[in-house]
């Protein structure tokens, strides 16, 4: 393998990381003003950020790869300026908002997957994408303490929040197999100690979660379904329309600045 | 001496003594039932203003055209809703409820700024709204750090030193517009034009005009009249609005070399009583917004304390 195919490798890697964050910081902003309280636009508020925090790390490491592949880009053009077919986060990160059951349902699914990712990136041989990991670190800790609170509240509560929250789960679970699986190109970049091998986390994932849902007094749904493609570009219905609220007044002023 | 031993016109000198050599009023001190109710209506319309004035611009997030400015007006709207949990918090020491004050938005028995019935249309107004809505915001709080009643000043003490972040973010994004393309300062000069007239009227109607002013400043919950903040604001801004090259929306904007202020066009006070009075582009939503989430949330509010109950009941048993 040549070392710019290499490159080429660790850039759309790092787009994709960046994808995933800017997608669910992006669905998490959504909140503002629609919190079930105040304190909790507020907490909603801070989650956003930190996606959206990540998001400009990796995006900015991108735009160094890009140059370095001779296709300079800027880190705004990441997210400003590819279409649905480009964007290549996992699918999870796309759904729509819903009701706040559904929020709290997918953040856990997600924020325990990076904790286990998150922690197995701060090792990376890539000492740009371990810093990163470093930094998000704590936040995700803090992420991961927050949704199993909700969980727990939630799924325990009222009878009416418990059927709310084991619809969400029925409804997301789906979405939870994708996460763990690689394409060519990342088991390249994982036999390089680059990449995380999210497959071998999924038993650990599936540990914490299997024991907060327990404890909720929720169950563990035991269909069959799965949709995935998002590392492909193969996305569902809500991505368009994402970013075609997210990209339009930049599009709208080609070359402007901000 | 107890309290009851006194008569209430002794009470209310007393009282009246203590404000005038600028000693705070706290929550457990004896104070007027106007005092109070004064108190209850400017403060809890003041957390409301921050409430409600997080729609108009949580408007754009989601819509931001550089992910830094997304942050940053995300954390600033953030901000707002802080201001307003700072703000109920303090109200209710006076004896009122979250719940309420929350009641009474909702209803129409409560106000929050007018200022917040204007759409927001474009990026632009993000730039406005920071600069021009927080900048007058913040001449009317810095005022009130100074309030009698010391739970609020306390506040506006905290709050400050947050806002002018808020201002800065949004000059900058004027900055950014009125030096950028044509068609960027185009979309400056609109959001100017559509907010500068507003913003004067946030500080309510002339002091000639106006029906709380002359109780509140003696009681010093005011420490400056309407006019007068909103003279502070027109020479601040005059500057401001040069240095971004954009025309001045006052054509009759002067400077007053007597006076030391500029002199000014007069506001158009029949907009700012109809918008008030129900026929701004956004006071329908806004409320409907506000209690359309208050809705949705029951029952995550219920389901915690039905949680809360029963961990409190096991904690019992064990
Ligand atoms: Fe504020
Ligand atoms: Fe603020
Ligand atoms: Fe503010």
């Amino acid at each position: 393998m040549t070392q710019s195919n290499s490159k080429q490798d660790l850039l759309t890697y790092t787009v994709r990381l960046g994808d995933d964050a800017i997608i669910l910081g992006h669905r998490l902003s959504e909140w503002v003003s629609y919190g079930p309280f105040l304190e909790e636009d507020i907490a909603l508020g801070n989650v956003s950020l930190d996606f959206i925090g990540h998001a400009q790390m990796y995006y900015t490491y991108a735009a160094t790869l890009s140059n370095e592949v001779g296709d300079k880009k800027a880190e705004d053009d990441f997210a400003y300026l590819r279409d649905e077919r480009e964007f290549q986060n996992h699918i999870i990160h796309e759904l729509p908002r819903g009701d706040f059951a559904y929020s709290v349902v997918k953040q856990l699914l997600i924020d325990l997957y990076n904790k286990h990712y998150i922690e197995e990136l701060k090792s990376s041989n890539d000492e740009t994408l371990s810093a990163i990991a470093a930094k998000a670190a704590k936040e995700v800790t803090y992420h991961c303490r927050r949704s199993k609170e909700w969980t727990l509240r939630l799924g325990d509560g009222t009878e009416e929040s418990h059927l709310k929250m084991q619809r969400a789960l029925d409804d997301l679970w789906g979405y939870t197999h994708e996460i763990f699986e690689q394409d060519e190109l990342e088991l390249r970049l994982v036999a390089q100690g680059i990449a995380v091998d999210s497959a071998s986390l999924k038993d650990k994932w599936f540990d914490d979660v299997k024991a907060i849902i327990e404890q909720a007094t929720l169950k563990l749904p035991t269909s069959e379904w799965a949709v995935r493609g998002g590392r492909a570009g193969y996305h569902t219905e809500n991505l368009g329309h994402l970013l075609t609220e997210m990209q339009f007044v930049h599009r709208s002023f080609p070359g402007a600045k901000w | 001496m107890a309290n009851s031993d006194l008569t209430e016109a002794e009470l209310e000198a007393a009282f009246q003594e203590k404000i005038d050599s600028e000693q705070k009023i706290e929550p457990k001190d004896w104070m007027p039932e106007g005092y109070r109710k004064n108190l209850i209506r400017q403060m809890s319309q003041h957390a409301h203003s921050e409430v409600i004035g997080m729609q108009p611009e949580g408007n754009w997030i989601t819509r931001a055209p550089s992910l830094r400015r997304k942050a940053v007006l995300l954390a600033k709207v953030q901000d707002e809703a802080g201001h307003g949990l700072y703000l109920y918090s303090a109200t209710e020491t006076l004896g009122i409820s979250r719940a309420e004050m929350i009641e009474a938005l909702q209803t129409g028995a409560a106000k929050y700024a007018s200022i917040f019935n204007y759409p927001t249309q474009t990026w632009g107004d993000m730039g406005a709204i920071g600069w021009l809505v927080d900048g007058a915001a913040i001449c009317n709080q810095v005022s009130l750090q100074r309030t009698s009643y010391g739970p609020y000043a306390r506040g506006m003490i905290r709050i400050c030193k947050e806002e002018s972040f808020h201002q800065r973010q949004g000059y900058q994004i004027m900055i950014e517009l009125a030096l950028g393309t044509p068609e960027q300062k185009q979309m400056a000069q609109d959001s100017l034009n559509r907010f500068y007239w507003p913003s004067l009227m946030m500080f309510g109607p002339h002091d000639s005009d106006s029906a709380h002013s002359a109780k509140s400043m003696k009681w010093k919950i005011k420490r400056e009249t309407n006019d007068d903040l909103r003279q502070k604001f027109i020479d601040q801004t005059a500057p401001q609005i040069k240095f971004l090259g954009l025309e001045h929306p006052d054509k009759d904007l002067k400077w007053n070399a007597e006076r030391g202020h500029h002199d000014s066009g007069e506001i158009n006070w029949d907009e700012f009583y109809s918008v008030i009075n129900g026929n701004g582009h956004c006071n329908r939503q806004r409320i409907q917004h506000h209690v359309k989430a208050h809705e949705e949330g029951a029952w995550v509010r219920a389901a915690m304390l039905a949680y809360k109950e029963k961990k409190k009941k096991q904690y019992q048993v064990d």
